[in-house]
């Protein structure tokens, strides 16, 4: 049986479970649902619990093990003399994939695939299968003995969840007395289910974690870190021999952020401090949300922005008659794109927190004749110092993870220069540039971009923890 | 001192001054972050909206028998071994008699060269439909075919005599005769549908590059974290907001919820590479492991807006209906959470709308691909491969001719009136439902 119609019979005896269940509960409780401990629907609900979670548990990790368990096993069946320099195993198992699928069309046309190698490939190719290389015996013996072992797990598959979801409904059919506690049966269930779903933030985090830790790990075996941490040169040679330093790279990371940070700031702040103590409530209506959009753009966009209108710009007003050089890809460019798109972040937090200042502190010192200003310099700003610092920290770490304007906008060469004009890369460009295309995962070239991503993950991180513990403690300061 | 308070000292007048020039940073933050904005908006606008109006030329097209079937069988086998070159020069012979029959003079240029000014993908198109509809051969039928890039391009400003003239695949010779096709009614400028429904097109045909499959991708990719996220967010959100008791699990559970928001999309790329692809052996360039990796992504950015409006709804709520013997999940599902709904769909929607821009974690699971086939039906073509929407942009924008900048443009521009629907339809939503207690 396909999955599809195996899921549909599933759902089939679930909902008869839950009718069978619910009128089981009415029939012992002698048609009068209050001598029941719970509404008719709890004991049809146990029911059709019971029945359908193992069979799909079930489910889940027969299909979870069943491919590499039938792969290795129809793999066993290869000659080791088909594998040769021009056809590798992986190309030799792809065609022995291809012809699996050709053999299950040709049994499902009431056909019977030939044991003949020539006549086999015509009727494969009459079903729209073409093989890169041309079958051998062994191939075939792989490609029939996956067939078959797929087959065979379908059938067992279908038998042990029609038997599993029966056995579930049959003890749940005999834990039901009217004195069945229900309700709190399925509502342990679905708590259950309420803190599995809660858990995937973790698991995701362990997940991020460990696939980056694993592959860093695996990294440092084939390359020495501390030429890894302190070399200067980034040269990497898909041939062997490259030299994978990260300073070029966390320089221009840095270089960038800070230029971010350098439009992004003062921007941010000042506006921020207008708003909230400045402009009337329709000022403050139009503007905030204006200000908000430029957070809800997508960074491709910026990139885009950034590749074709700030970067040629720059080149030809600023950096070529002034003589600091022709590219029109630079680190002033990515960086001022990054500013404005960090603009909001800087803004929106600051507001928040400078609104949290209380009023008595501006009404003591406006009381006491300073002007507004004197007031903002000398009092708002500093009370509300600590959350501007960790708004100011999370716009960093929201620089340093940006990708795409710097992908577009930065350059791909690694380099360490003052120039601002010039171009140069960050950790996040080499992480894309390392990782895309054809990817042989055993080269230090490739999985350089692990211990990229776990630098640039440990880096955020700790900025994003110590802008909450500043913003954290500032707000406690206040309530 | 002396004077009257009336009359500004020295002292006053400075700080007055310090004053208005405060105010005047302010004001000046705020013109610039707008400015940016605008700026912004306009570089991608008329960058863009060229994109959607495409050079088009319209003409009877005689497909010649002799040319398209040698034998006369008609049969399928024999015409799919004609190839679109076949079919190029029957457009080109075409365009020539036209010419000639309208008395446009084509001045120094060879036939030959009548046959460059139109697309390489219409000559394709002719072929699919001719394959489609045998019995059109033979027959002259009205067939508009596209324009190549250099002579839609110069229509949009792109191209000029002086460009061309140093450009080998055109001439300042054919840009005039386009001129002179314009005049005569050949030659239009039209709407141009195949942006939206015409697959990617090779890097030489701009003209006939479109977002069709990049739209079909990124669909799937919404339908996907919608289906996930939504259920598997508000459950996390309930069980964080209205049951977690207060211990160094439920914590834990909370500042990584925080950390995550903040973790950059390219390490979520990282994960979906290295977990959905090497590890779980899910094909690349799919939309399946692009949802996945967005739903790991998106989630903890609906779960805080959701703790938010569940939060927001008051305890008496929750009070009157344990007064009454509900359970306590009774309580959340059958009362808070429906009063909670508007913010939870509001603060979804707008997960989504990051989700629909996301570019750099898609690029590491290989969906920046050439993709030219349109994915089959779901679910099977969840694990076709496709494109997405940002990812397209990404890809034109490393492509060499200038067209592609064009469409690039344009397609944010698709992108972006995605992305206001959504939060219009978020703002709505809450300004409809959201009540504030």
């Amino acid at each position: 049986m396909q999955l599809g119609p195996l899921l549909l019979l599933l759902v089939i005896l679930t909902v008869f479970a839950y009718i069978a269940g619910r009128a089981r509960a009415i029939s012992l409780a002698g048609g009068d649902s209050r001598k029941l401990h719970s509404l008719p629907a709890f004991y049809g609900r146990a029911a059709a619990i019971a029945a359908a979670v193992p069979a799909l548990i079930l489910i889940v990790v027969w299909l979870i093990v069943q491919g590499p368990m039938l792969e290795s096993r129809a793999m066993a069946l290869l000659d080791p003399a088909d594998i040769t320099a021009e056809r590798s195993i992986e190309a030799v198992s792809a065609d022995v994939h291809r012809m699996t699928g050709g053999l299950n069309a040709i049994l499902r046309s009431g056909q019977t695939p030939s044991t003949d190698v020539a006549t086999l490939t015509g009727q494969l190719k009459t079903h729209n299968v073409t093989l890169q290389g041309a079958p051998t015996a062994s191939m075939i013996a792989a490609a029939t003995a996956l067939e078959v072992g797929q087959h065979r797990s379908r059938v067992w598959l279908s038998l042990l969840t029609a038997l599993v979801a029966l056995a579930g409904f049959a003890l749940a059919w005999r834990q039901i007395t009217p004195e069945y506690r229900a309700r709190n049966a399925t509502e342990r269930f679905s708590m259950a289910l309420l803190i599995g779903c809660s858990l995937i933030a973790v698991l995701t985090t362990l997940g991020i974690i460990a696939s980056l830790l694993f592959e860093t790990i695996h990294f440092f075996q084939l390359y020495p870190w501390q030429k890894f941490f302190f070399s200067t040169t980034w040269n990497p040679q898909f041939g062997g021999g490259s030299d994978l330093g990260i300073l070029p790279l966390v320089w221009g990371t840095l270089y960038i952020s800070t230029i971010a940070l350098v439009v992004a700031v003062p921007i941010g702040l000042f506006s921020a401090i207008y708003l909230s103590e400045y402009a009337g409530s329709r000022m403050r209506a139009v503007v905030k949300p204006a200000i908000e959009i430029l957070a809800g753009i997508p960074t491709i966009v910026y990139g885009l922005f950034a590749l074709i209108t700030v970067g040629p710009l720059l080149r030809d007003w600023i950096a070529q008659p002034m003589g600091f050089g022709n590219s029109s890809t630079s680190v002033a460019t990515a960086g001022l794109v990054m500013g404005i798109m960090v603009i909001p972040f800087v803004s929106s937090l600051s507001d928040d927190i400078i609104n949290a200042v209380p009023q008595s502190l501006r009404d003591g010192s406006l009381a006491i004749g300073a002007t507004p200003s004197e007031t903002v310099r000398q009092v708002v700003i500093p009370a509300a110092l600590p959350g501007i610092v960790g708004a100011v920290l999370l716009a960093a770490s929201r620089a340093i993870g940006e990708t795409m304007i710097v992908v577009l906008g930065a350059g791909a060469s690694a380099k360490l220069s003052l120039n601002p004009f010039e171009a140069m890369t960050t950790i996040t460009v080499k992480i894309v540039s390392q990782l895309t295309g054809d990817t042989e995962f055993a080269s230090p070239e490739t999985l350089v971009a692990f211990a990229l991503g776990l630098t640039l993950f440990c880096f955020t991180l700790a900025l994003n923890v110590l802008a909450q513990i500043i913003v954290r403690r500032y707000r406690e300061q206040y309530e | 001192m002396s004077g009257s308070l009336f009359e500004q000292d020295r002292k006053t007048a400075v700080r007055n001054a310090a004053e208005k020039r405060f105010r005047a940073y302010g004001l000046t933050a705020i013109i610039l972050a707008l400015l940016a904005l605008v700026w912004l908006l306009i570089s991608i606008l008329g960058n863009g909206l060229p994109a959607f109006r495409q050079t088009m030329m319209t003409f009877p097209v005689t497909l010649d028998a002799a040319v398209l079937d040698k034998s006369g069988n008609r049969t399928p086998e024999e015409l799919a071994k004609v190839t679109t070159i076949a079919y190029g020069k029957v457009l080109a012979t075409s365009l020539t008699a036209e010419l000639a029959a309208r008395g446009i003079d084509i001045g120094a240029l060879q036939p030959k060269d009548i046959g460059s000014l139109i697309s390489e993908e219409s000559s394709a198109q002719l072929r699919n439909k001719v394959l489609a509809d045998p019995a059109l051969i033979g027959t002259v039928i009205p067939f508009t075919v596209l324009a190549t890039g250099r002579i839609d391009g110069y229509f949009k400003g792109r191209v000029t005599m002086a460009s061309a003239a140093l450009d080998k695949n055109t001439s300042p010779e054919k840009l005039v005769l386009a001129d002179k096709m314009k005049d005569a009614g050949i030659l239009a400028m039209r709407f141009n549908t195949g942006f939206f429904f015409l697959p990617d097109a090779s890097d030489k045909r701009p003209e006939a590059a479109g977002l069709g499959v990049a739209i079909i991708g990124s669909a799937y990719m919404m339908l996907i974290v919608l289906l996930l996220t939504l259920p598997i967010g508000v459950a996390a959100s309930v069980y964080l907001q209205e049951f977690a008791p207060k211990n160094w699990f439920t914590d834990l559970i909370e500042v990584n919820i925080a950390n995550l928001a903040a973790v950059p999309s390219i390490v979520y790329g990282i994960l979906g590479l290295s977990f959905f692809i090497n590890f779980a052996g899910l094909p690349r360039s799919a939309p399946i492991v692009g949802g996945l990796v967005l739903v790991l992504m998106t989630l903890p950015r609906i779960i805080i807006p959701t703790r938010a409006a569940l939060q927001a709804v008051p305890p008496s709520i929750r009070d009157a209906a344990l007064g009454v013997g509900a359970s306590k999940l009774q309580t959340v599902f059958h009362h808070v959470l429906p009063l909670a709904m508007p913010g939870v769909l509001t603060g979804t929607i707008i997960g989504l709308a990051q989700a629909l821009g996301e570019t750099a974690p898609l690029l590491l699971i290989g969906m920046v691909a050439f993709v030219k086939d349109f994915p089959s039906a779901p679910p099977q073509g969840f694990f076709d491969p496709a494109s997405a929407l940002p990812v397209q942009i990404f890809n034109w924008t490393t492509r060499g001719d200038p067209g592609f900048v064009e469409r690039a443009s344009g397609a944010i521009i698709v992108l972006l009136v995605f992305l206001v629907i959504m939060n219009a339809g978020a703002i709505a939503l809450r300004s409809r439902f959201e009540r504030r207690w």
